[in-house]
């Protein structure tokens, strides 16, 4: 195992330290597509600067990121290439992640069919997952981009692999810590509290239940850290900076999405058409759209909550406010720890086929609408539309094929219909 | 969603659409093909109709009265002309401020990579002189351009006279709230080139150029003008610039209204607009039309010097003057007239021309398609290759499991990374190779070779490209024997590579993707390693890029009426690559880098995947 993770670090390395030395790199790192006003190395450069001639960063309207993360890159400027070593933090804790679903299957062998056992995996396969996560992430064309891009989004994506390898280890505390980070650094993890919670609590095999006060002690003590830790974060902040500005200029940023810039997200353009009174009650709906499923996914898949945090993962990439393709990459390096469910899925090559057609559109469009000034923004956002619905299609067909493996695990592979015919699962 | 969800309506569509693939291809190709053909239909396009407020109800006066003093004036700078034996910089510059403008010069030079035998020039140095008449009536936000080719010989004399008695009537009026600059480039678009780069502060082609001295506003809209004789009987207007980008169709249809209100013949393509349309030769002369400007735009080079305005977003057009044996004359009066009338109405924008079309055909000066209606025909080509793709994909999807002697089971092994990967990786090194090699290695050609620097160029490039398909069986270089599985997988790469290829290379430049689609499609789609070899083999290689360029370059003799014969046509053919060579390098064009990077290793996917074994 350690000899193919060592090869694809190297392979990975290589094309990163590649990339960063071509001109390219410039070119990459100007991408809407790949940097957004939030997490653009550009900004936190200035932020820097302003820093350093003992100017408030957040005056002026160019920083949005988080004064931790300044205060890191003011130390580490040196680095420049810090994101890179990002990736590969994320990188050892990712391949990790996976390890969790041996055991899950040990216990599951037990109570299931005879016929299903081919929907099992074979312990030959759970062996090879992390390092096909591992590939994923790092081999990703996306990821690679946002490296070289610089993209801070990076160490964002470190932090919640790191929370979600500490909910694994089963250490709350971690997690709770790592949690906080990840919320403070862009609020919408807050939604990947519910599954940790989840886990952890299926780990001590504490049933969820109202009427149980052991339920409610954990929760609380959970709740309890993973908030305190938040607050400290927010007031080591406040003493570092002196000031609350950050506040509003990090997370007010992020929720009233003040910047139209063209991304791969759906706010900008809806926003940039809207009329100005209709404005707080569409950013509401818009809002909404990320912490909204948390509570019917996580009635359905209580007793999945690794699955429901790769599902709460997609639905931020897909919904937030500013999102890059740094952030589809962290939810798409999931996908072969689910690749069980591969025989299940229905839309993948429809898909993939639009994701990638998509992909090579976005700069093509943006040239059209930008610099020959032929084309128009609807052009760019009927890519970005479609590239959103490509996204949704991917992630509702994986929660499709998690439910029916499931149905199958019960109710076994081969369905009869009550004359002995095969039956054919339809979802209305 | 119940065709996504329901699994047996799912079951029925795709069953239906892999048993009837071959003949659904057929008639989608058919249907692209018809529907291309049908734009030219005159009931099927739309009429021109001027879309800018601003340009469309004002009325302007022309009375620019001077044709004979400006053709003088034409007289003037061509003695200077054959005097200097180039450009009368000293003579221009004084003859503009003479009219009261603010006269400024920008010298430039320019090493080819490698001599360009057409216009026979290697070391290129030159001046560009141009003058600006500063907007009277507002703020020197704007402007507007108009400018003349200084060529060599007797070329474009008449246009530089017009250009400059312009330039005096323009100086006498009042209305003007926009500066109007008046250019005169040498080494038409080498000049034109480095005044554009010079006025926005870019260098994107790495060529010197002196700073320039005094700028107008941001150029709004600029016209080119060639005229080489003092009467002609027609006007033509040039859209096509570079890569394929046309300007605004207002512009166009500026030209037109004018050139009806003055009386003036106008064409395009060299091709009067004709009413009757229900007759064959009326539709044919409108199909010849649309197929020229379809080839000129696919060809990706700027057809006059209007064609480099289009990047720096600015709306550009050519009007050439054409001379023919035709009666009915018209003097440089009417043309300055017409062209006076122009820049009054273009004085008169708010904004920028952005009001009517930027996608479009025209199949007569006074007939259009929109991108709306003609994307369907590519679309209709697109569908074919993304059938194809569904095709394959349930095929390996669902293998076809074989059966032994012993009733055992056999599942076709997937296929190695390696065996994909080795044709993917090998394909696009070729392609690498023939984008960089020619240029690199005219130096070793012609010492070895008996032969010029250009011919080294362009026959290096043929010699690569052909050299290329000898890479046939590369899959078996690592992986060892190919499987059954492995080159489904390969053509499934490599037909959703193309679609993705054709897809973008069409919306950027119709026109070529479109071209492209009608040779690549097809041999997309048929190509297996089970079709007979050397009839597939010969069909490929015909309907190769290459090739393909070599078709084209015999059809638009045709269209334009100058037939060649085979001789004359392979040198032109050669010319052309050379050309497509010089146009990326000075002007970046993309045709090139696209054909060899991103095309030919497609198409040199496909050739592996005949020869698969």
């Amino acid at each position: 195992m350690a000899a193919p993770l060592a090869l694809l670090l190297i392979v990975a390395v290589t094309i990163r330290a590649a990339l960063f030395r071509t001109s390219l790199a410039n070119l990459i790192s100007e991408r809407v597509e790949v940097v957004s006003p939030l997490n653009a190395w550009k900004r936190v450069v200035e932020g820097l600067a302003l820093l350093d001639l003992d100017i408030s960063p957040y005056s002026g309207d160019v920083f949005h990121e988080t004064p931790m993360v300044i205060y890191l890159f003011h130390f580490l400027m040196d680095y420049a290439e810090i994101t890179f070593m990002g990736a590969g933090v994320k990188f050892s804790s990712l391949h990790l992640v996976s390890q969790f679903r041996k055991q899950k299957f040990a216990l599951e062998a037990d109570r299931i069919p005879m016929d299903c056992l081919e929907l099992i995996r074979s312990p030959t396969e759970m062996y090879y997952i992390p390092l096909k996560v591992a590939m994923f992430y790092l081999l990703n064309p996306f990821t690679i981009v946002s490296c070289v891009a610089k993209c801070t989004c990076g160490l964002n994506n470190a932090v919640i692999a790191l929370f979600i390898l500490s909910t694994m280890r089963g250490s709350a505390l971690l997690s709770a810590i790592f949690l906080a980070l990840a919320t403070y650094q862009s609020i919408y993890p807050l939604t990947l509290c519910v599954p940790a919670l989840l886990y952890l609590l299926q780990r001590l095999y504490i049933p969820v239940n109202v009427r149980r006060s052991s339920f409610w002690f954990y929760t609380l003590q959970y709740l309890f850290m993973f908030l305190g830790s938040l607050l400290v974060l927010i007031c080591l902040s406040f003493f570092l900076l002196g000031s609350w500005d950050f506040l509003p200029a990090v997370y007010g940023f992020i929720l009233s999405v003040p910047d139209l810039t063209p991304n791969i997200g759906l706010f900008w353009y809806f926003f940039a058409e809207m009329f100005d009174h209709f404005r707080l009650f569409f950013l509401c709906v818009f809002q909404i759209n990320v912490f909204f499923y948390t509570l019917p996914l996580s009635i359905k898949l209580k007793e999945h909550p690794v699955f429901l945090i790769f599902m709460q993962i997609a639905l931020i990439a897909i919904f937030k406010s500013y999102p890059t393709v740094g952030d589809l990459s962290l939810y798409m390096a999931f996908l072969p720890v689910w690749n069980h469910l591969y025989r299940f899925l229905r839309n993948i090559f429809l898909v993939s086929c639009v994701l990638l057609a998509c992909s090579a559109l976005f700069p093509v469009l943006w040239h059209l609408w930008i610099y020959a000034g032929s084309a128009n923004s609807n052009f760019y956002y009927a890519i970005t539309l479609l590239f959103s619905v490509a996204q949704i299609l991917l992630v509702s067909d994986y929660f499709y094929a998690f439910l029916r493996r499931e149905h199958h695990l019960t109710n076994g592979l081969y369905l009869k219909k009550k004359d002995g015919s095969e039956a054919t699962l339809v979802l209305k | 969603m119940g065709l996504l969800s329901d699994p047996n309506r799912r079951r029925a569509l795709i069953g239906m659409l892999t048993r009837l693939n071959a003949p659904i291809c057929m008639i989608c190709y058919m249907a692209g093909v018809a529907w291309f053909m049908g734009l030219a239909f005159e009931p099927f396009t739309l009429r021109t109709y001027m879309s800018e407020n601003a340009m469309g109800s004002t009325m302007v006066e022309e009375r620019f009265p001077a044709g004979e003093r400006a053709l003088a004036t034409g007289r003037e700078f061509a003695a200077h002309k054959k005097k200097t034996g180039g450009m009368p910089v000293d003579w221009l510059v004084r003859t503009m401020q003479a009219r009261g403008l603010e006269v400024y010069t920008q010298r430039f030079s320019r090493k080819l990579p490698f001599p360009d035998e057409d216009k026979e020039r290697y070391m290129v140095k030159g001046t560009n002189v141009y003058g600006i008449l500063r907007a009277p009536r507002a703020p020197r936000t704007e402007a507007l351009v108009l400018s003349a080719p200084c060529s060599p010989g007797n070329e474009n004399n008449q246009a530089v006279g017009i250009l400059l008695g312009l330039a005096q009537y323009f100086r006498s009026q009042i209305y003007w709230a926009k500066d109007i600059i008046f250019l005169v480039n040498e080494h038409d678009l080498i000049g034109m080139q480095a005044w554009l780069e010079g006025y926005h502060h870019t260098n994107t082609t790495g060529m010197d150029w002196s700073p320039l001295q005094g700028r107008g506003g941001s150029i709004q809209a600029a016209l080119s003008l060639e005229l080489s004789s003092d009467v002609v009987t027609s006007l033509d207007l040039v859209l096509e610039g570079l890569n394929g980008q046309l300007p605004n169709l207002d512009l166009a249809n500026l030209f037109y209204a004018f050139c009806q209100k003055i009386g003036v013949l106008c064409t395009t393509q060299g091709k009067l607009p004709r009413n009757d349309w229900d007759t064959t030769s009326g539709y044919s002369h409108a199909v010849q039309t649309m197929m020229l400007m379809v080839l000129k735009q696919a060809s990706s080079r700027p057809w006059g010097d209007h064609g480099l305005f289009l990047r720096y977003h600015i709306e550009a057009a050519s009007i050439k003057g054409v001379n023919s044996f035709r009666p009915y004359k018209t003097d440089a009066t009417t043309v300055g007239r017409l062209l006076e009338g122009m820049y009054r109405k273009l004085n008169n924008l708010l904004e920028r021309l952005h009001q009517s079309y930027f996608f479009y055909l025209m199949p007569s000066l006074t007939r259009f398609v929109s991108i709306g209606y003609y994307m369907p025909a590519f679309g209709l080509l697109a569908l074919i290759l993304l059938l194809r793709a569904l095709d394959l994909w349930v095929q390996l999807s669902s293998p076809p499991t074989r059966t032994t002697e012993d009733g055992v089971e056999v599942v076709p092994a997937s296929p190695g990374v390696l065996s994909i990967l080795t044709p993917l990786v090998i394909s696009h090194l070729t392609g690498v190779a023939l984008y960089t090699l020619p240029v690199l290695s005219q130096e070793l050609a012609v010492e070895h070779f008996p032969v010029s620097e250009t011919e080294a160029v362009v026959l290096t490039a043929i010699a690569i490209y052909t050299g290329g398909t000898r890479s046939h069986d590369t899959h078996r270089l690592l992986a060892g024997e190919g499987t059954e599985q492995g080159w489904k997988v390969l053509k499934l790469v490599a037909v959703l590579y193309l679609a993705v290829l054709l897809g973008c290379t069409a919306l950027i430049n119709f026109s070529l993707g479109f071209i492209l689609a009608l040779t690549l499609v097809p041999l997309a789609a048929f190509i297996t390693p089970h079709v007979p070899k050397t009839l597939s083999a010969v069909v490929m290689v015909i309907l190769s890029p290459g090739l393909t360029l070599l078709f084209a370059v015999f059809f638009f003799q045709e269209l334009q009426e100058t037939p060649v014969t085979l001789q004359e046509g392979w040198m032109l053919y050669l010319s052309v690559i050379s050309q497509g060579i010089l146009d990326h390098a000075l002007y970046g064009s993309l045709l090139y880098p696209l054909a060899a990077l991103l095309v030919y290793p497609c198409w040199l996917l496909f050739w592996n995947i005949l020869f698969w074994k």
